[in-house]
């Protein structure tokens, strides 16, 4: 059967104004306690990290609210309503993750770093070139990331504001991006935190209620809602079965064992998120915000099955296909199915809050990885002053918040789960093998580092660029343009199979690191000691670095 | 970070390295974090590759409608997640912590640079 979705016909769900005044009101709630939480003058260090002045269980909560992104409220639950089992698979990777960085990335980057990831990656090395490859690789991580919660978005607003004029839609992406550089340029790292703090709190209690009520409406059995949600699929009772989405072909399972592993590896490797370990003072802090971290991200995924299968089952697959928005929309249009427009404007909000936060998140380390490892540590050689970085880091944070502005827009009608997946595949490639190898292996040298890293990046950048994402992937049975980038089926110039490059790239950038240290003859004893030791035992973390 | 010419807290950091207790540290926490990770990466890859090349095992129904081996396995990964991260932080502040807290000592003493 084939839908038609001219947009037009696509009319906004609630009331218009309603959404508009929740979302007001969570704009002038948060901006207030921004103002209060952030005044006083603002050194380089409370930019970044809020000087770490924050505790395990604030930064746990919110590394959740960081990370809970509208990939995972969206894009997740709208997964699970279309594709059950195979959209539950996302949640599993995007949680296990966490073991990563719990048993072997957190506490050791926090006793040995301070400022940003290349702090870190550059410590027993030789930094210009490390920290400029580092850089690189954390733009670009970040670059991905950010143009997926700006596609969310798009897709929301039109959703929700009953706004379908391309201008109108993109005027609103430059609001939601104008708002964000406001919180970031008067609240840095604190002001910031304090947003994901309560858009946590906030969404997990939301989604929290939305589970109760879908409980509720099948009278807390599992089995009845599981019942409705395939009577209500195309795909029946395939729905709980694997390979829904995946299990095509060979090439689509293939794909997703390197999908699984960009998930599971990425992470642990994503700078926004190496980033909150500094706004700890200790490594049992970071230990402890990791723990919360864990409980609150499982939690909620949890939530989002029920959430998912709710949507498949009281809202259906089709109306969510045909909604502005697409699979994006299925959590919002269940709770407008369930609580009317007074709910769906409370979730919108929630979800607008998200989206800001985690682009705030992301624009400050992004910034600081301009200011600090490119302006100060490879531009000036170190000879540069707070005040001045600071200028640097705030500038950077205007350009960033344009550019996402910017990709928002080109981006508008991507699935963001899916984009979400390649800044995790870029993030497993890039960063993680270098952060191991730096923590964990002796004999890892600066050759190592630049290889994994360019290996890692361009490796899986020219696989994105030349796969199916991109070109040539054929229009959708369902109806509709073709799902790559570029919708136009007579351009295709796709040459690698698989969507995500994660199976390739990641084993690829390991082998390189390890390639580029053992033809190498650079080791650097003492600064290896220094390091290993600082990492074990926290010695010296509390010291000032000033150099 | 730091690359000011602090050659003698360098080369304290280079004895120390050499010391027993902080090989012990060392091999202590490798000791569990290591199988840890290979353990729980295991786990997780050996339900992705049965989701992906045993579907109709995953897909089997176990009593209710909706209730599948696969979900279960699912729901067993976010268990393990949960299981582990207790596991972990109790031995960590029981076990790893004291010995570090130890070895920084140690170094402190060494250094009254050093705060």
């Amino acid at each position: 059967m084939a839908l038609a979705l001219p947009l037009a016909e696509s009319t906004a769900v609630g009331t218009p104004i309603l959404n508009i005044a929740i979302f007001a009101s969570f704009v002038v709630i948060t901006l207030v306690i921004v103002i209060r939480v952030s005044a006083g003058k603002k050194t380089a260090e409370q930019y970044y990290t809020a000087a770490g002045a924050f505790t395990g269980r604030q930064n746990g909560v919110a590394i959740a609210g960081d990370y809970l992104s509208a990939a995972s409220f969206l894009g997740i639950a709208g997964a699970i309503a279309l594709q059950g089992y195979d959209g539950f698979l996302y949640s599993i990777g995007f949680l296990v993750a966490w073991l990563v960085a719990l048993l072997l990335v957190a506490e050791l980057m926090r006793n040995t770093g301070r400022f940003t990831m290349a702090d870190v990656l550059s410590y027993r090395l030789r930094q210009r070139p490390v920290r400029i490859a580092t850089a690189i690789s954390v733009l670009t991580v970040s670059f991905f990331y950010l143009l997926a919660q700006m596609a969310g978005a798009g897709g929301l607003v039109s959703l929700l504001l009953g706004i379908q004029g391309e201008m109108a839609q993109n005027l609103v992406i430059v609001l939601v991006g104008g708002i964000m550089i406001t919180y970031v340029l008067i609240g840095g790292m604190k002001g910031t935190t304090w947003v994901q703090i309560i858009k946590a709190l906030l969404l997990i209690a939301g989604t929290a209620v939305i589970t109760l009520m879908v409980l509720g409406k099948f009278s807390f059995s599992f089995s009845s809602l599981f019942q409705a949600a395939a009577d209500n699929s195309p795909a029946g009772d395939k729905l709980f079965e694997p390979g829904l989405k995946y299990g095509k072909t060979l090439t689509t399972k293939i794909d997703f064992i390197s999908l699984s592993m960009a998930l599971v590896l990425g992470t642990a490797g994503l700078p926004h998120v190496l980033q909150r370990f500094y706004t700890v003072p200790t490594s049992k802090q970071a230990r402890k915000s990791v723990e919360w971290a864990i409980w609150l991200i499982g939690g909620f995924y949890l939530l989002t099955l029920v959430v998912g299968y709710g949507a498949a089952a009281l809202v259906g697959p089709k109306a969510i296909l045909a909604a502005p928005g697409k699979v994006n929309s299925a959590a919002p249009l269940l709770a407008y199915d369930l609580g009317g427009s007074l709910l769906l404007g409370i979730i919108s909000g929630i979800a607008f809050a998200t989206i800001l936060a985690v682009v705030a998140g992301l624009t400050i380390t992004t910034s600081a990885t301009f200011a600090h490892d490119l302006y100060k540590e490879v531009f000036k050689r170190g000879n540069t002053t707070q005040d001045q970085e600071l200028k640097v880091a705030r500038r950077a944070s205007v350009v960033i918040g344009g550019i996402a502005i910017l990709g928002g827009i080109l981006a508008k009608n991507q699935n963001i789960a899916f984009l979400v997946a390649l800044a995790f595949a870029v993030a497993a490639s890039a960063n993680l093998p270098t952060i191991l190898y730096s923590l964990f292996w002796k004999g890892f040298n600066t050759r190592g580092a630049l290889w994994s890293i360019y290996g890692g990046l361009s490796s899986s950048i020219l696989l994105i660029i030349f796969s199916p994402v991109v070109s040539g992937k054929p229009p959708l049975v369902e109806g509709g343009p073709s799902p790559s980038m570029i919708t136009n089926a007579a351009i295709d110039f796709h040459l690698f199979p698989l969507d995500n490059p994660g199976l390739i790239s990641i084993p690829l950038a390991f082998f390189l690191g390890w390639l580029g240290s053992v033809t190498s003859k650079e080791h650097n004893a003492q600064k290896y000691a220094e390091m290993e030791v600082r990492s074990l035992t926290g010695h010296g973390v509390a010291e000032a670095v000033n150099h | 970070m730091s690359n000011d010419a602090r050659t003698q807290t360098e080369d304290a950091y280079l004895a120390l390295q050499s010391t027993s207790e902080f090989q012990a540290l060392r091999k202590k926490f490798r000791g569990f974090v290591f199988p840890m990770t290979a353990l729980f990466l295991a786990w997780y890859f050996l339900y992705v590759l049965l989701s992906i090349f045993a579907p109709s095992f995953m897909g089997q129904q176990v009593g209710k409608p909706g209730i599948t081996v696969g979900l279960l396995f699912g729901l067993g990964q976010f268990v393990s997640t949960f299981a582990i991260t207790i596991i972990y932080a109790r031995w960590a502040n029981k076990q790893l912590d004291p010995m570090a807290e130890a070895v920084s000592a140690q170094m402190t003493a060494s250094d009254p640079k050093e705060s």
